[in-house]
């Protein structure tokens, strides 16, 4: 198994780098397992991780239909943080956040989580207001918020127009320190290496074309690599929610896959040294190790299953970056990519037992499902290992839409393009 | 993405609004149940394929048009107006 030091790295750059050995096997699918998890994201291998150190169940199998690593955790701007205003997000958000503190040592994996700040501009006195509001909330809740005024912010970013002829002028900003970025891809990498040592089986290339029943019950899941019969089956596909569900004869959910665009622009020396958000319109913004300027704005804002999107949106979020930053207007763009993303009706996640026997679902993380990877795998292997949700998910579940328990931070109602 | 128009013709995506999911049917306010409106309110088929949809040419001619588009490439198979007697 790889084992990365100082001192292999040495060793293995002596041997031509060719003994360095996979970080997880490549295991044949097992006729059976205690638990079937289907996604090979983040979440889906925080779970098994999860399932294994803190429950002990170790016969476990994440069957991916690509390869790891290959949907929604490396497709995302790669930011952590948790400042939100409703109380069951800010517990939820913030125990995630502690999760990412802990995490490189916890995996024994580098994920490169840096607490650089997420700096929330804001553009009228109306919406500081509503921002203040909202940093008294996280502060509320235990966590940490912080008002910068113009002064302040022009110390922290430099090349921000901060001036008054500013098209949309910045009156102050929200300051999560304890938030910031991690690289994804290692997140992916880091999981499936500490599940793969703790027994857990990562099947890849292994798409789930069907669920086998007892007595009502899900009892395993046919596979591209044949039927694998499991005890519980662990649904966490994201954007692929509705297609996998639907295998099992739930047709109808609170959720619809849109499709979510994200930028890399070329490399530049250090520019922007936190993650900073444009608050007339819709931007998050940071700078990579690489030097690359990630960003990304709005969904597309209709029913999507491409990973791509279209030309309005791209010129939308250039419009917002070159607002907020003049002197990027000649920064050329690198990369566009395009993700699914599982949208709910409220703008907030899904971790739930059902909703058949048997199954468990996790979904409808909207856009923000990357910095709540630790969490939402730790949360979904208590509610599979016990039947029941932990305190933390327990306002998650799928029957809020029933009892009117909607957590909807923003305050559209059913309408998951604005969420 | 262009969508055809039936009164301007071949349109920028730029020029409409999306409504959402054509397919849903509101419930008779006289004889639902609280299940009926919940799923009317909630629940979306989602289909990765052919899905029928609400657009409105908003920067055009204003009308509401009912556009079937596959959800997986993109394409726009049929449009058609909104007219009354559609799903709301």
């Amino acid at each position: 198994m790889a084992e990365y030091s100082a001192l292999a790295l040495l060793k293995n750059a002596l041997g031509g780098h060719r003994g360095w050995k996979p970080a997880w096997r490549k295991p044949e699918p097992k006729p059976a397992y205690d638990v079937v998890i289907v996604g090979g994201g983040g979440h889906g291998l925080a779970t098994a991780y999860y399932l294994a150190k803190e429950h002990g169940i170790t016969n476990v199998a994440v069957l991916e239909k690509g390869w790891l690593g290959s949907g929604n955790i490396g497709r995302n701007t790669t930011i952590v943080r948790s400042n939100y205003l409703l109380p069951e997000s800010i517990r939820f958000y913030d125990f995630s956040v502690k999760l990412w503190e802990e995490l490189s040592h916890a995996l024994n994996y580098n994920v490169m989580f840096s607490q650089r700040g997420v700096l929330n501009l804001a553009h009228s006195p109306a919406q500081a207001d509503d921002y203040m509001r909202r940093g008294n909330a996280m502060r509320h809740g235990g966590g940490d918020a912080e008002w910068l005024t113009p002064a302040a912010i022009a110390r922290k970013v430099p090349g921000l127009d901060l001036s008054g002829s500013a098209r949309f002028p910045v009156v102050g900003g929200l300051l999560q320190a304890r938030a910031g970025t991690a690289r994804h891809d290692a997140v992916a990498w880091g999981y499936a290496r500490a599940a793969d040592r703790r027994g857990v089986d990562i099947l890849e290339n292994c798409e789930v074309t069907g669920f086998l029943r007892e007595g009502g019950r899900i009892c395993g899941v046919e596979t591209s690599r044949g039927t694998i019969r499991a005890g519980k089956v662990a649904v966490a596909v994201a954007g692929s929610t509705s297609r996998v569900m639907a295998l099992a004869g739930i047709e109808r959910l609170p959720i619809e896959s849109h499709v979510l665009q994200a930028f890399v622009s070329e490399a530049l020396k250090p520019f922007v040294d936190c993650v900073v958000t444009f608050g007339a319109g819709h931007l998050y913004m940071s700078q990579s190790d690489k030097g690359g300027l990630v960003f990304g704005g709005d969904i597309d804002g209709y029913n999507s299953y491409a990973q791509r999107g279209n030309l309005p949106v791209v010129e939308e979020v250039m419009s917002e970056m070159v607002a907020m930053f003049p002197s990027l207007a000649r920064v050329r763009l690198l990369r566009s990519w395009g993700g699914v993303m599982d949208m709910s009706m409220d703008g907030s996640p899904i971790i739930t037992t059902g909703p058949l026997p048997g199954l468990y679902l996790n979904c409808g993380w909207c856009y923000g499902g990357f910095k709540a990877t630790p969490a939402s795998g730790w949360t979904f292997a208590w509610t599979i290992a016990r039947d029941a949700p932990h305190a933390l998910n327990a306002p998650f579940t799928l029957d809020r839409f029933q009892r009117g328990a909607l957590i909807d931070e923003k305050g559209q109602g059913a309408t998951p393009r604005l969420h | 993405m262009l969508i055809p128009c039936p009164y301007c013709g071949p349109r920028d995506l730029a020029e409409y609004t999306y409504q959402g999911d054509a397919t849903r049917a509101r419930p008779d306010p006289a004889t639902a149940g609280q299940a009926a409106w919940n799923a009317y309110v909630y629940e979306r088929a989602n289909p990765a394929g052919p899905h029928r949809e609400h657009w409105q040419h908003a920067g055009g001619c204003r009308a509401h048009l009912v556009v079937t588009r596959d959800t997986v490439s993109h394409a726009v198979l049929a449009v058609a107006p909104a007219r009354a007697g559609e799903p709301s």
